[in-house]
């Protein structure tokens, strides 16, 4: 047995009824990569926030290297050598690499700081580990894969000995995450232990040695790799055999939408540049690629958030104005990016939520709320959509997300006709539709959408997620850096060259 | 420590917020009655008595309550689109001026019009100077980005010197003795009174009236839809179709209206005519009111009960302990920190660590 550098002993964690962790005990050895596996709300972070002392353990102990920590100090953690490369990085975009590195690690009383002496120590660790950036490159201009290793940088120069990843992968590319991999391969050879959390099966396969799986805060098992497959991996996680997303056949129909040759500049969002793209009835049209290259743009123009600046979008041969309200009158369903942000109003109530879309039509007249109405459509989504966690008076904001996610669905599949079920739009524009849902939720959303596709719906599919968009789409296109390809047909894309498409390369053969 | 967000929201907590909170605020006030050499009971006694102890008593706070309830609706329904509207008191006196710019001024020609005419003229015409104070300031926020809750409160200023000017220039009343008072607004246009033998007209009908309008209106009409979800989470409205910048538009001509007509109900029901003295702040004071009703158009008029008893019990207790009356200024202002502080709470919990 490997020397042990984490041992976690008899730790539970509750937030008022709920238990985020319970009794979980795990020992990290010396050079080994630990994967923590387990879907959103599993207690995944929680249990890494008590190892980094964000939160207090209402019990148990972390160890490290045979000492105690202190619970509730992250000063301590970070003391011991536990180091922590969140999902959404944190660094400075206007300071340069070095001063990110640097950024904390002296003292606010020294009157000059020593540049000089950091600089060769972080070009030592890059050598050290193969990890090569710029120290004088401003992380705004970075990629976002040499962003990640910046942070990687700024735990090693920290002297950090056991290394969480939170969801590293989310927002890499294919070829991106395999440098990734690379790297954690060289880290493990030089003495680092390292603490993997993710929820995509084969990668944890490919990464660790060992796999901990947590299900609703428990520990449901550790084991070796050699020992797991992906299917014993998927049920321990899931706690059942995964709901199998029931493809029907579905004719493609006449083109519903049309983009041509739209191009958007300016404006808080991505640009978008000479994109073309039609969307037919009857068919799933994935777009996949690094989120923050023109999606969301693309998503606001589908929803008619905003206009183009040049090109034309239309909807049944007609174009819309960019007014929200035209667009839903149109029949366009239309799923945000951002659940809490921009779906929903939390304050508000469920059963107002359900009608927000509709509220003026067809559930108010001359200006008076039909309530009874209103709480009748209401209680139908809930029901066809099978909202849980709370009534037509909770609060939106108090659902989970899974249940959020299913009342939008709700909202705009049902585009508040009388049945709910009926309703078959023309487009429906979905953007991450799935972003952060526990599985079984996935497979629902997936399948709604499926459904209303093989009613004669047109569907845009944005997703990050390259398995989603493969599995569910007819026709892939991918968008980099305001750009799209042609859409093809799912079967012709390889992985290998919607990577390469992801990371901009098919622009070099357009130029 | 830190906060943590409530799962669910108790809606006790949220009804028990406000009394927690002036429970809270006289123990505060107490120490400073203490201080003064006071005794504590006695100077509570005495605001009470004279805030709601008698019938006279009653009929002052009616009266000091009729303008606040107006401005308090004024701040709740612009704080509930998340429009921070500062600048009831300046709104106010806009109205106060225009009442008596189309009731008064040059009492030969308005004199032709019958006051069933020129009194609604005269109240539209105080609500839509307080309106035009609001509108401006908001098309500015909307459409340049320009802070509201600057330009608001920086124009009570710009109007209480416009006013000043205007009681020393055009509006001046001759018979004033020098004094900077307007010229009276026409007898015929003043408001009759709700109570014989008191100050209570009926502009407390008028108030109270725009109270439950108001209710309605937030609770059962689309308007009132979009208001709440443009103030909650304008993103999120405006993805769903609701016009956010029109509807903040319509909300700042509400809201300044409203302030514009407790100006002119002043007038006509209290002052007669304008001075620059005739609002002990009462645009400020309804920001307190509003908050304490915890935005509700009907909690408002119970609020402003509240608060008109405890300026005017202030006033009566004054005169016979060495309290000043500030202390109901005092006791207006802590009210208001305590209830954003017990809002807090029914909201998050507090975690030491």
């Amino acid at each position: 047995m490997k020397e042990t550098v984490l041992r976690v002993a008899g730790v539970s964690k509750r937030f008022g009824r709920i238990k985020a962790n319970e009794d979980i005990s795990l020992t990290l050895g010396r050079g080994e990569v630990l994967a923590l596996l387990g879907e959103n709300g599993a207690g995944k972070s929680t249990l890494v926030s008590i190892l980094f002392g964000h939160y207090v353990a209402d019990a148990g102990t972390v160890e490290v290297f045979g000492t105690v920590l202190p619970p509730g100090d992250p000063a301590a953690a970070l003391r011991a050598g536990i180091g922590m490369v969140h999902q959404h990085f944190t660094l400075a975009d206007n300071l340069t690499v070095l001063d990110n590195v640097m950024l904390g690690t002296e003292p606010l009383w020294r009157p000059f700081s020593r540049r000089t002496r950091a600089r060769a120590q972080l070009v030592e660790i890059g050598r050290r580990f193969g990890l090569v950036v710029d120290p004088d490159a401003r992380v705004g201009a970075l990629s976002v894969g040499e962003r990640q290793r910046v942070e990687i940088l700024k735990a090693l120069y920290r002297d950090v000995r056991i290394l969480i990843l939170d969801e590293p992968t989310a927002v890499l590319t294919p070829q991106e995450s395999e440098a990734l991999f690379a790297t954690l391969r060289g880290l493990v050879a030089g003495g680092l232990s390292i603490v993997f959390i993710s929820h995509k099966l084969d990668e944890v396969l490919r990464v660790s040695q060992r796999v901990a799986v947590l299900r609703a805060g428990r520990l449901v098992t550790i084991v070796d790799v050699a020992e797991a497959t992906k299917e014993r991996l998927a049920e321990w996680m899931v706690g059942r055999a995964l709901p199998r997303v029931t493809m029907r056949a579905h004719q493609r129909g006449d083109s519903a939408c049309a983009l041509e040759h739209v191009s958007v500049t300016g404006g808080a969002s991505a640009a978008l540049r000479d994109v073309s793209l039609k969307l037919h009835g009857g068919e799933v049209t994935g777009i996949a690629g690094v989120s923050g290259n023109g999606q969301s743009t693309l998503a606001d123009l589908l929803c008619g958030l905003r206009a183009p600046d040049a090109g034309t979008v239309t909807l049944n041969g007609v174009a819309l104005r960019a007014d929200p309200r035209a667009w839903i009158d149109a029949r366009v369903a239309r799923i945000p990016e951002d659940r809490g942000a921009v779906g929903l109003i939390g304050d508000l109530p469920v059963w107002e939520n359900a009608i927000s879309e509709h509220y003026r039509r067809p559930f108010a007249s001359a200006g008076l709320v039909r309530r009874s109405a209103a709480r009748a459509h209401a209680r139908r989504v809930i029901e066809r959509f099978d909202v849980r966690g709370g009534g037509l008076d909770t609060p939106a904001r108090a659902l989970s997300g899974g249940n959020q996610q299913k009342l939008i669905l709700g909202r705009a599949l049902g585009g508040g006709a009388a049945q709910p079920d009926d309703f078959v739009p023309v487009l429906i524009v979905a953007n991450q539709p799935t972003w952060g849902l526990d599985v079984g939720s996935v497979g629902y959303v997936h399948q709604r959408l499926i459904d209303a596709c093989a009613r004669g719906a047109a569907v845009l599919l944005i997703s990050d997620d390259l398995d989603e968009v493969l599995a569910l789409s007819d026709r892939v296109a991918v968008m980099h850096g305001g750009r799209l390809t042609p859409a093809r047909p799912a079967a012709e894309w390889t992985r290998n060259a919607l990577g390469l498409a992801m990371a901009g390369a098919g622009e070099l053969d357009a130029a | 420590m830190r906060l943590e967000a409530r799962g669910r929201v108790a809606p006790g907590a949220l009804i028990g917020a406000p009394f927690v909170a002036i429970a809270f605020t006289l123990l505060v006030t107490a120490a400073l009655v203490a201080w003064a050499g006071a005794p504590v009971g006695r100077t509570y006694a005495l605001i009470f008595a004279g805030g709601f102890g008698s019938r006279f008593a009653w009929s002052e706070t009616l009266t000091r309550a009729t303008p606040l309830i107006l401005t308090g609706l004024a701040a709740a329904v612009a704080f509930r689109a998340r429009l921070w509207n500062i600048g009831a008191e300046g709104q106010l006196y806009a109205g106060a001026l225009a009442a008596v710019a189309v009731g008064g001024l040059r009492e030969g020609t308005a004199a032709a019009w019958p006051a069933a005419v020129l009194f609604p003229a005269m109240l539209v015409a105080a609500m839509a100077a307080g309106a035009l104070l609001l509108v401006v300031p908001t098309l500015m926020r909307t459409h340049l980005r320009v802070d509201e809750v600057v330009t608001t409160l920086l124009l009570n200023f710009v109007v209480l010197l416009f006013v000043s000017m205007m009681l020393d220039g055009p509006m001046k009343d001759p018979a004033a003795l020098g004094w900077p008072q307007s010229v009276a607004l026409r007898d015929d246009l003043a408001l009759g009174k709700l109570i014989d033998r008191t100050r209570v007209h009926t502009g407390l009908v008028y108030a109270t009236g725009a109270a439950f309008l108001l209710a309605f209106v937030m609770r059962s009409t689309t308007f009132g839809f979009e208001v709440r979800a443009a103030g909650a989470n304008p993103r999120a409205a405006a993805f769903a179709g609701v016009p956010v910048d029109r509807t903040l538009f319509l909300v700042a001509a509400l809201s300044g209206g409203l302030a514009g007509l407790a100006g002119a109900i002043e007038v006509a029901g209290r002052t007669g005519y304008v001075t620059l003295d005739m609002s002990p702040g009462y645009g400020y004071t309804g920001i307190a009111i509003a908050m304490l009703a915890g935005l509700h158009p009907v909690g408002v008029v119970a609020a402003a009960l509240f608060v008109a008893g405890v300026l005017v019990g202030a006033d009566s207790m004054s005169r016979d302990l060495a309290v000043p009356t500030y202390i109901a200024d005092v006791i207006v202002a802590v009210a208001l920190l305590s209830m954003l502080v017990a809002t807090l709470f029914a909201r998050y919990r507090l975690r030491l660590r």
